[in-house]
């Protein structure tokens, strides 16, 4: 591997050789081609599931032209977080400053589509040009009646994690607005799913069947409202660790509400989600309850899995994904499948998620922070491995190489979540692992790279 | 569910909704893949890169490497000299590659950077025999879409390479944004034609490549710097475009297209057609070539345009007087429209995002349509849903992105262009010469046919 970027190097730990700690949480490498985003990516994810406000994005066109409706995040009701709103800024906005441009574009917007709130999303270069922002925004918010939010995503400030944070700042504004609002017994908010391909409707059943209330999840099919009374809730559950902690910390500190970090992916994380909520409202019937959905979802999974473990146990899996805490669900769903992790990764883990995937996996494993195209294509190569867990961008490199791919990011759109989403999940792996195309590649081992 | 958000009083705005154009550095990307052995670079932030890479990959579905110089706060103020100075000295490590292209952003182009003189004081920094060949290329996206991107790239392709007109053998094809099957087509008819062509840029095989028993860090295939560098001295060019011109950009030298700039430069005959989309402009396409090759159509072109009149004969019935919506960058909006015009569809709408004077040249073209066609440039989705809704189409023509007009009017689509982000095989589409005139007819005609069939009373399976 002497052709990967040295100063890489303290970011790539294969479990059982040295001793160093993964440094992670750095900026990405100039010049390297690191699959994460920007800031504004980052805010962006957290905050388009928001489904009946308005997300107009303030700089030139690419950032919303890329960003329109790729996410799979569902919504019961409206449909506007489906739309792409930009100022589309050109030569004179950059030239005499953008800020008329956004307060025109914000009113007609929120005249004619009537949002509950609006976002607006500083990019690139709308800092460098100098426009205030959060002026305009005021100052149309005080015209029109409804909240605009100012979400600070310039892309260069950080990596797609400082986004996150500034999704959450933007949130916490909203958070708690609504105080008239009297919360049932035993409510808990959702943090951290985006109700990609409908999963938020699949837990949201489970916590139903258990006698937990949802007041709202955030963002996962989310609603203005919901997030102004959402301080009401005894419980917040965080999924996906990196995205909604900041917001999770926060409500602790300002309203007193623990949070529990759970994954609904593969059967144990999604039935230890259930117990640790039952537990936490120490409420015997809930636990029962609990119990018996637990039990009747695994016996019929089971039995439902078997037929693909049958067919994949042995093979080898690479995961690359944004959040180390999915990663280490997929490693144990994977186990289930019989599978064996053989690389792991992230765009966004910090030094615990990384301990813990380092205690998980075998001898051997390579753990790795922010990786990029060529040293995933060495890891798998080296590793032989038969399936590859990522993103949109890892695809390619999979099926190059002639390996089973399997999309566990933002723009999947098949539930992965729960119990039917483990299901799900087996089929997918299966289908990809043991489809007989392969047969025609030439997996390439570590003795044929291309050296030119 | 409620159904997406649609006004239903059309009026102007100032600001996009769901843009129907993509940013100047991702043209230059798909240009700068067309090179032999080059890596782009994206001078700017991680984000844009990461972006056109991912929106880029959906599409080609090939492994679609790009690197950013990946600004953080403190490059926007001191200058991006040094993380360009890093970025390229990763990128050459990993990727030993024959060129880099470091295209702009809005950011980099904001702060005032000067690229050109970044990469003379690198290269002068370092043993110059083992760098490989550097270019940069303004590409401010506030000023232009990807097609400006595209564009400028090219014309600082030869700008960059062109420097002298001795005299070779071969000849400049400048083929604009089409698909990687597209130009395979191509480079078949100059060969059976008898020409040695250099296609600019050429991204048949890096942005389309078979399966590989190894992996390749920078793909095969693409045009080498050295046949750019005898564009100067070829002996023709063929553009196929009209609006192939260059406005965007620090070092755009006045308003000239690569071929324009290669007629002035170097007196290279630029010989000029819209894609060579329907009979007819094919027909032109060929007998340019005929003109510089002195050599007739051979017979195999001779038999690929009497089928596909054949076909015309076949099919008419199906398409007179069938109203289409066209949209997309501008040329391909031409092209497709004057291929419309002549099977006898009306064109009741055609849209670009981009900010060109295309009224005219669609009048031109469209002799049939000339007086009724509906033109919008600077457009987005949105303006054209709404036009939609008005005009009712009875189908539409263009990329996957207006794939939700069309479900919501319950019409069908024909994909074409860039981006197939909701189909397999986009980049194989073929949309030019008779060849891939003939499987656009077909997918229009059995696009309305199924349509018919699908909303008749009766399934009947004998048409
Ligand atoms: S800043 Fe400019 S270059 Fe970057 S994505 Fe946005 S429009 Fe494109
Ligand atoms: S890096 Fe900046 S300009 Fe590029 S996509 Fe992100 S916010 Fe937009």
């Amino acid at each position: 591997m002497e052709r990967l970027i040295k100063e890489r190097n303290t970011q790539i730990h294969t479990i059982g050789s040295s001793e160093h700690d993964l440094a992670c949480e750095k900026k990405s490498t100039a010049g390297s081609v690191s699959q994460r985003a920007c800031v504004f990516c980052g805010s962006r994810v957290v905050l388009y599931p928001i489904a009946d406000a308005l997300h107009l994005i303030h700089g030139p066109i690419g950032c919303a032209a890329y960003t329109w409706d790729i996410r799979g995040a569902m919504s019961s009701g409206p449909q506007l977080h489906r739309l792409s709103f930009s100022t589309d800024l050109r030569e004179k906005d950059v030239v005499f400053g953008g800020e008329p441009k956004l307060k025109k574009a914000l009113t007609e917007l929120i005249e004619s589509y009537n949002p509950k709130a609006a976002f607006v999303y500083s990019t690139c270069i709308v800092g460098v040009i100098g426009d205030d922002v959060d002026a305009v925004c005021r100052e149309v918010s005080k015209e029109q009646g409804i909240d605009v939010i100012p979400v600070m995503a310039e892309g260069f400030k950080g990596t797609k994690k400082d986004g996150y944070k500034a999704a959450c700042d933007a949130l916490s504004t909203l958070v708690g607005t609504d105080d008239d609002y009297q919360a049932p017994e035993y409510s808990i908010n959702i943090l951290g799913d985006f109700n990609l391909a409908g999963e938020l409707w699949i837990l949201k059943d489970y916590y139903e069947r258990i006698g937990v209330n949802i007041i709202t999840c955030l963002t996962g099919d989310g609603r203005i409202n919901e997030i102004r009374k959402c301080h009401k809730a005894s419980l917040n559950v965080v999924q996906c660790s990196g995205s909604m902690m900041h917001l999770a910390k926060e409500m602790k500190e300002k309203y007193g509400i623990p949070f529990k970090k759970v994954s609904y992916f593969g059967i144990e994380d999604m039935s230890e989600a259930l117990y640790e909520v039952a537990s936490f409202f120490k409420n015997d019937e809930m636990l029962n309850k609990a119990r018996t959905l637990v039990s009747n979802e695994i016996q019929e999974l089971i039995p439902a899995l078997e037929p693909y473990k049958q067919k994949l146990t042995g093979k080898k899996a690479a995961i690359y994904v944004g959040g180390a805490f999915k990663a280490i669900s997929l490693v144990k769903a994977l186990r289930l499948l019989g599978m064996e992790t053989a690389v792991v990764g992230s765009q966004t883990g910090n030094k615990d998620d990384y301990n813990l995937l380092t205690k998980l996996c075998d001898a051997g494993t390579v753990i790795v922070d922010d990786s990029n195209p060529n040293e995933l294509s060495e890891f798998v190569k080296e590793k032989g491995v038969d399936l590859f867990i990522g993103g949109v961008k890892e695809r390619p490199i999979a099926y190059k190489l002639g390996l089973g791919f399997c999309d566990h990011n933002h723009e999947r759109k098949e539930a992965l979540a729960g119990y039917e989403g483990m299901l799900n999940f087996a089929k997918e792996v299966y289908a990809s692992v043991c489809s007989p195309v392969w047969q025609f590649f030439n997996r390439p081992s570590s003795s044929t790279t291309e050296n030119e | 569910m409620d159904k997406l958000p649609r006004l239903k009083d059309i009026r102007p705005f100032v600001s996009t909704r769901n843009a129907c154009k993509l940013c100047s550095p991702l043209g230059a990307s798909i240009a700068l893949k067309g090179i032999e052995g080059c890596v782009p670079v994206i001078h700017g932030s991680q984000g844009c890169a990461t972006y056109i890479r991912r929106y880029m990959i959906s599409h080609y579905k090939e492994p679609v490497d790009i690197a950013s110089s990946n600004f953080s706060e403190e490059t926007t103020i001191f200058g991006g000299a040094e993380n360009l100075k890093v970025a390229l000295g990763n990128v050459i490590g990993q990727y030993k590659p024959k060129a880099v292209g470091v295209a702009t952003t809005c950011l980099s182009e904001t702060i005032g950077e000067d690229v050109a003189l970044m990469l003379k004081h690198i290269k002068s920094l370092t043993n110059e025999e083992e760098w490989p060949d550097l270019f940069t290329v303004s590409t401010p996206s506030y000023q232009g879409t990807h097609m400006d991107g595209f564009h400028a790239t090219i014309l600082q392709m030869v700008k960059t390479y062109a420097k002298d007109n001795t005299p070779n053998d071969k000849v400049n094809v400048l083929p604009n944004l089409v698909s990687p099957a597209d130009i395979r087509h191509l480079k078949e008819i100059f060969a059976d034609c008898g020409l040695d062509a250099t296609i600019l840029p050429d991204y048949s095989d890096t942005l389309d490549n078979g399966a590989w028993d190894k992996y390749y860090r920078v793909p095969k295939g693409g045009t080498s710097i050295k046949d750019i560098k005898l564009s100067g001295g070829a002996k023709a060019t063929f553009e196929m475009g009209e609006f192939t011109k260059v406005s965007v950009g620090k070092n755009n030298s006045g308003n000239l297209s690569a071929a324009a700039w290669l007629e002035k430069e170097h007196g290279v005959t630029n010989h000029q057609t819209i894609l060579p989309i329907g009979v007819k402009a094919t027909d032109t396409l060929f007998e340019n070539i005929g003109k510089v090759s002195g050599y007739e159509m051979p017979d195999k072109y001779e038999s690929q345009r009497a089928r596909l009149l054949d076909s015309y004969a076949d099919g008419h019935k199906y398409v007179f007087g069938k109203k289409a919506i066209v949209y997309g960058e501008e040329d391909l909006v031409l092209g497709i429209c004057a291929f419309l015009d002549e099977i006898g569809v009306e064109v009741i709408l055609a849209a670009s995002g981009a900010n060109n004077n295309l009224t005219e040249r669609l009048k031109h073209y469209c002799p049939s349509n000339a007086e009724t066609i509906k033109v919008m440039s600077d457009s987005d989705f949105e303006q054209i849903n709404e036009q939609a809704h008005e005009l009712n189409p009875d189908f539409i023509v263009g990329n996957s992105k207006g794939y939700y007009i069309a479900r919501d009017l319950k019409i069908p689509i024909v994909r074409v262009g860039f981006p197939i982000h909701d189909r397999l095989g986009g980049q194989r589409i073929k949309h030019i010469g008779y060849e891939g005139t003939q499987e656009l007819f077909d997918r229009i005609v059995n696009s309305l046919i199924e349509y018919k069939q699908d909303n008749s009373p009766i399934g009947y399976k004998y048409i």
